[in-house]
């Protein structure tokens, strides 16, 4: 562990963070400080197993009167509701989409990190541990962290009882490979398709607890709402897409696993349906919102063709290991057909700023640089807008190298993909590649136990902030989703459910229906609007201010401006906005609107916490805050913290809680790649 | 809309599957027989002679253990038996798959699938309908067009093939055949759980060939011989 | 624009299950080779609603051919004329002045929801009915003590990428749903952690795509041709096969 020693866990290693910085001035509220209630004490190693050991148990006799609501489908949703299901509780779960097969997670392709050390080549679950902490540029909790990568192991025997198909070798027993530029071999993958593969498995667990009867499942149904009473989440109101139905539904506990938002960039790696709703519904009734500037631009996707695009394909990051990264040294030269530009005229811009790294520098420092080809004017493909926005990655001479063979064979699907989409061949004209947001570090802010600041209200997988920091490894988001969904929540929520069950609530308790009502309103507004512009033009413009400024660079400036455009467009919204149809059948333009909305208050809330965060740290770059090289820096004595937002009202600001990040297993260090 | 609630207490013999290996176990048993009763056709060009005793032989196989015409008997009961089964299922598969599909498309183009495939049902209807026709023609009243002997089966069927006509239904029946052959061997085996690799479905596909041009071959050859008048 | 193309649409369009529905046509232009199909459906739906005609509803989530959301009959073909999904379907596969057009599924075990949305919830009741291998969480052994022969962990991989679209009931003349059911009993049913229920899960999930009204094989192929995922026929001869076995088992 290159330059690191070990720590007792006991001691803290770092003092807290004073910030003596103030950008977002004006924009926020400075609330109390936090800390995590129940987060655990003791040797890092010894934190999970003893809180396994102290929460409470529920008597099984009880758990058929305990329903637990779970909002989302996805890795960490349909782990948690076939565990919850077997375990006797009675779940009732829902996704938006026709089948909880759908969900997301669907889309992974790289694979899922697990400390098993089955190579023998110095993995272990501390070493996992650490690579999750420094890869999230030390924004994380460390005992979260140590935790997920505790149980990593259990996900990857758990799937391959359920029958998930991984890899193997001629032995027959599991293959695994590096990823993403980590030097042990710990990823397990099931070819181009692990999120499917992973997914299938816990949705397949989760159908069989449906034909038991321990969990019912509710498709094409949107929550909308959630319902607190007497300051416990007690259940939410969620639409029927299809009959337009408002209906409430009452828990003991409801669990929100409903995704990420980097839809609301409009262009992104997610979902065309991936969306903030069930998080911001539940921000707006208290949840506090960590860290929500925290995304993750990915270098190698397919870049935008035209001005109709709808969403960014992702290309697998490993083309960068034989691909090279090169823009035309002059603009001029850009519109020419690259097989045509000498190699005197080609700027190899990462091998030529990076030299020891060169192609394989992290994902934040490839997608930054791109991007400053492509402002420079040097980009390449189509004009969009007034840019072209793309960069080479060259193949030929890895073909002249190892030969076409070679290449096919290792590359074969992703090319063929690239083909299909873009109608080249990327055997023959170098590939054209752009970053492209993909996944989002912030989310709900939850406990150890994965409580939100709401009593009863658990946040899992992507829709939580806990694990990642400021940056997420690769093959680490699956790994959280099925450690949150299989192992962790189940754990966690008995304690929270010992006490239960709780009063029984009536559908017209006062807070029942005013969450219903809110809801009936809300749609009817939407469809009374009767304006002139659709729900989509709003989001595109909507994408359009968070990626020019509060993308991969973000000044104090142009966040200023951008929270200006974004108050300005969200009264156009509501004063402009035209929807058709009617509120009782499936009409995904109403969906629309209500996801639209929510983005668009996201969005600003993300700008703010951006421009609070004056220091660049994994995903978030700040241009005020870099080296003379222009590398990323860190500032701990500030920063130290994670920000965490409770909603101050539709006409207040903000209000800011750090909790402050203190580590007692592991120094913070400044991370290099020159 | 169908039923949304899970199926209980299922029983692998009451599945569309059962139907089908009760169809494909009896397709099998008619490609034996139609294999066989081609062999025999195929007489013909030894003689009127050998093919009247051939025709003679099937009735007395077995005896004197069996009376007289007693395994032709066993056989008809077997295939009669076989044939009440194939159509049964038959029908049974094809209005289960007009349930399947109320709505039809407005435009829907097969890309794939042999056109045998597609055509079964017809097929087999005009097989069927050959089939009453045929026993009618040469087995239960055994009608010979130009009036000639009945009695003799090598002329009641030369006589026969010797009108155009009577040729032609022939000709469009072993067409039928061939077809359904083509298709029906392969789906078959395929149906039995012989084909699983690739390799093993191009050989199944391979015999659907083999038998349908065989058997289908084999048969008309008679008639045509007939009709160009080297059997007379 | 160059590369551009006119394009006359002919869409079924129904307000809602129970009502009537029928086919529309419609003009859209300017449509660049470089958009999926998706992404000309779209803009169909801008203009649509620049119009005040309500745009048409059709199933898509990832849009990048994984989810399995999508599901257009496309000129008489599933997913359109390559082997891929609708949403990987792009422009450059048809022409200028071309006339498309775009149905629903249509199955009785699929009823219309709206325009091009059918319900497909019959395929998560097959699931439910056996689609899955018995191991509550916890219960698990350590991973590499059970190994799984090599050929049949990749023939299980091969089938499990399965995205249950549904193109194959939709393109089937008998309107069977034998390819998808195939490929889960062939996926479970290669690996050694599958066998415990292999024959009693057959039963069961044949059983319940009976019953969910889906028609029977007669082995035709066009399920495996209209496949995004090329699901090979060969899953449909264990089907059979494993059907076989649990006869004889008395099951
Ligand atoms: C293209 C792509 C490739 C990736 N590759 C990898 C990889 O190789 N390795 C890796 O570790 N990670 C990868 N990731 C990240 C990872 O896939 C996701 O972070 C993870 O799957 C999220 O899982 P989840 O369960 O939290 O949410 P999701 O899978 O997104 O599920 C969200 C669920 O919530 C439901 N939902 C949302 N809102 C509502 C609402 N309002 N009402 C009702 N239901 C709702 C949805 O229906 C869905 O069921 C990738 C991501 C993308 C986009
Ligand atoms: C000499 C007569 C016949 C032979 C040799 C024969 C043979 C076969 C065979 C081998 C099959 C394939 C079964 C399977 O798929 O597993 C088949 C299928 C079929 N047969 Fe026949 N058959 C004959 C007569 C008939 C008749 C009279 C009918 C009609 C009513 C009929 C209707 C069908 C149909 C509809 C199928 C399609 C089912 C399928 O492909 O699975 N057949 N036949
Ligand atoms: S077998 Fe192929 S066509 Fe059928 S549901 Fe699966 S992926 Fe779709
Ligand atoms: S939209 Fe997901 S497969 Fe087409």
């Amino acid at each position: 562990m290159a330059g690191s020693t070990l720590h007792d866990g006991l001691t803290p290693l770092n003092a807290a963070p004073t910030q003596t910085s103030d950008d977002a001035h004006g924009y926020y509220t400075l609330g109390e400080k936090i800390v995590d209630p129940v987060a655990p004490t003791g040797p890092i190693a010894q934190r999970w197993t003893t809180r396994k050991f102290e929460n409470r148990l529920v008597n099984p006799a009880n758990r058929r009167k305990l329903n637990i609501i779970i909002v989302g489908t996805g890795l960490a949703g349909a782990a948690a509701a076939a565990t919850l299901g077997e375990g006797g509780y009675n779940v009732k779960s829902f996704c938006y989409q026709d089948s909880p097969r759908r969900a997301h997670s669907i889309a992974a392709q790289g694979g899922i990190n697990a400390a098993k050390n089955y190579k023998e080549d110095g993995d272990s679950v501390f070493r996992l541990f650490y690579d999750t902490v420094k890869g999230g540029d030390y924004r994380s909790r460390e005992s979260n962290v140590y935790r997920l990568a505790e149980v990593s192991t259990n996900i990857i025997d758990q799937c391959v009882a359920q029958g998930v198909p991984f890899a193997r070798d001629y032995g027959g027993l599991l293959d695994n490979r590096s990823f993403g530029g980590v030097q042990v071999s710990r990823t397990f993958y099931a070819r181009g398709q692990t999120g499917q593969q992973l997914l299938i498995g816990a949705y397949q667990a989760m159908e069989r607890q449906v034909a038991a009867g321990t969990v019912t499942q509710y498709t094409r149904h949107e929550m909308l709402e959630l319902i607190v009473k007497d300051g416990k989440a007690r259940g939410i109101i969620a639409r029927d897409l299809v009959t337009g139905e408002i209906e409430t539904h009452l828990a003991d506990a409801v669990v929100l696993a409903s995704g990420g938002y980097g839809n609301v960039f409009y262009l992104s790696t997610n979902a065309m349906g991936s969306n903030v709703t069930a998080a911001w519904r539940a921000h707006r009734k208290g949840a506090y919102m960590a860290n929500p500037c925290f995304t993750q631009i990915h270098p190698t996707c397919i870049p935008v063709s035209g001005e109709h695009q709808s969403k960014l394909t992702l290309m697998s990051e490993s083309l960068r290991n034989d691909g090279r990264i090169w823009v035309p040294k002059r603009a001029e030269d850009c519109e020419k057909d690259p097989r045509d530009i000498p190699e005197e005229d080609r700027d190899y811009y990462l091998e030529r700023i990076y030299p020891s790294f060169g192609n394989l520098v992290p994902r934040d420092i490839a997608s930054r640089q791109a991007k400053n080809v492509c402002d420079e004017g040097r980009g390449v493909g189509p004009m969009v807008g007034d840019f072209r926005r793309g960069v080479y990655l060259d193949f030929s001479d890895a073909i002249k190298r190892l030969g076409e063979p070679a290449i096919r064979e290792k590359y074969d699907n992703l090319f063929d993909m690239y083909q299909r989409i873009t109608g080249e061949n990327p055997y023959e004209v170098p590939m054209r590649i752009y970053p492209a947001v993909h996944y989002v570090m912030g989310g709900l802010w939850v406990d150890y136990h994965l409580q939100s600041n709401i009593p009863g209200l658990f946040v899992t997988g992507e829709a939580n902030f806990s694990d990642h920091g400021a940056n997420r490894l690769g093959a680490s988001a699956l790994m959280q989703g099925l450690a949150d969904g299989y192992f962790v929540l189940p754990n966690t929520i008995r304690e929270y459910l010992a006490d239960g069950p709780f009063a029984p609530v009536s559908e017209d308790d006062g807070a029942v229906v005013e969450a219903r009502e809110a809801v009936r309103s809300r749609v009817e507004r939407f469809l009374s609007i009767n304006g002139t512009r659709s729900p989509d033009s709003f989001h595109k413009e909507l994408g359009h201010i968070m990626w020019e400024y509060c993308g991969m660079e973000r000044t104090e400036p142009g966040l200023r401006k951008a929270i200006d455009m974004i108050r300005e467009l969200k009264r156009e919204f509501w004063n402009d906005l035209k929807v058709l149809g009617t509120a009782d059948s499936l009409n995904q333009s109403l969906e629309k609107a209500g996801r639209v909305a929510d983005f668009i208050e996201l969005g600003e809330l993300m700008c703010v916490d951006a421009l609070n965060r004056r220091e660049s740290c994994g995903g978030h770059f700040r241009g005020e805050s870099q080296t003379e090289d222009g590398e990323a820096l860190r500032h701990d004595d500030e920063f130290a913290y994670v920000a965490a937002w409770e909603w101050g009202g539709d006409e207040g600001q903000p209000v800011l809680h750090k909790e402050d990040l203190v580590y007692t297993a592991i120094e913070m260090k400044q991370r290099s790649y020159k | 809309m169908a039923t949304p609630t899970l199926v209980r207490g299922a029983r692998a013999t009451q599945s569309t599957i059962t139907l089908k290996i009760a169809m494909a176990v009896s397709g099998i048993l008619f490609i034996l027989f139609v294999l066989a009763h081609m062999y025999g056709n195929l007489k013909v060009f030894s003689g009127e002679e050998a093919f009247n005793s051939y025709a003679e032989h099937l009735r007395t196989i077995g005896a004197p253990i069996f009376p007289r015409t007693g395994v032709l008997w066993i056989l008809r009961v077997g295939l009669i038996a076989s044939l009440i089964v194939h159509v049964a299922c038959a029908v049974t598969l094809a209005r289960r798959a007009g349930r399947a599909r109320p709505v039809q498309y407005q435009v829907k183009r097969n890309v794939n699938s042999a056109f045998s495939s597609r055509t079964m049902r017809w097929g087999g209807a005009t097989i069927l309908m050959f089939l009453i026709w045929h026993l009618l023609n040469f087995t239960i009243v055994k009608i010979n067009p130009t009036g000639g002997e009945t009695e003799n089966p090598y002329r009641l069927l030369v006589d026969n093939f010797g009108v155009w006509w009577m040729t032609i239904i022939y000709l469009v029946a072993m067409a039928a055949l061939a077809l359904h052959l083509h298709h029906g061997t392969w789906s078959s085996l395929q149906t039995l759980g012989l084909t699983n690799s690739p390799l093993a479905r191009q050989r199944a596909k391979l015999a659907g060939w083999v038998v349908a041009v065989v058997v289908a071959g084999g048969f008309s050859l008679v008639p045509l011989s007939v009709l160009v008048g080297i059997t007379k | 624009m160059i590369g551009t193309m006119n394009l006359t649409l002919k869409i079924w369009r129904q307000p809602h299950a129970e009502a009537q529905g029928g086919m529309r046509e419609y003009q859209v232009s300017g449509i660049s080779e470089d958009m999926s199909f998706l992404e000309m459906l779209d803009i169909l739906n801008e203009q649509l609603q620049e119009q005040g005609e309500e745009p048409v509803a059709f199933d898509h989530d990832c849009r990048e051919g994984i989810c399995g959301s999508c599901s257009l009959m496309i000129n008489g073909q599933a997913h359109g004329p390559e082997v891929t999904t609708s949403c990987q379907l792009h422009m450059r596969s048809f022409k200028d002045g071309d006339t498309i057009t775009i149905e629903p599924w249509r199955s009785e075990a699929f009823p219309v929801v709206k325009d091009l949305v059918v319900n497909r919830s019959a395929f998560d009741r097959i699931i439910q009915s056996g689609g899955y291998i018995s191991a509550n969480t916890g219960s698990a052994p350590e991973a590499n003590s059970v190994p799984a022969p090599r050929e049949k962990a990749m023939r299980a991989f091969n089938v499990a990428t399965c995205i249950g679209c549904g193109a194959c009931v939709a393109a089937c003349p008998n309107g069977s749903a034998s390819l998808f059911l195939g490929a889960k009993i062939t996926h479970l049913g290669e690996l050694p952690q599958g066998q415990p229920e292999r024959y009693e899960r057959i039963v069961d999930m044949v059983a319940q795509h009976d019953a969910e009204g889906f028609g029977g094989c007669t082995n035709i192929g066009e399920c495996a041709a209209a496949c995004p995922k090329g699901i090979p026929l060969d899953v449909i001869s264990q089907l059979n096969k494993d059907l076989r076995t649990a006869i004889k088992a008395g099951r």
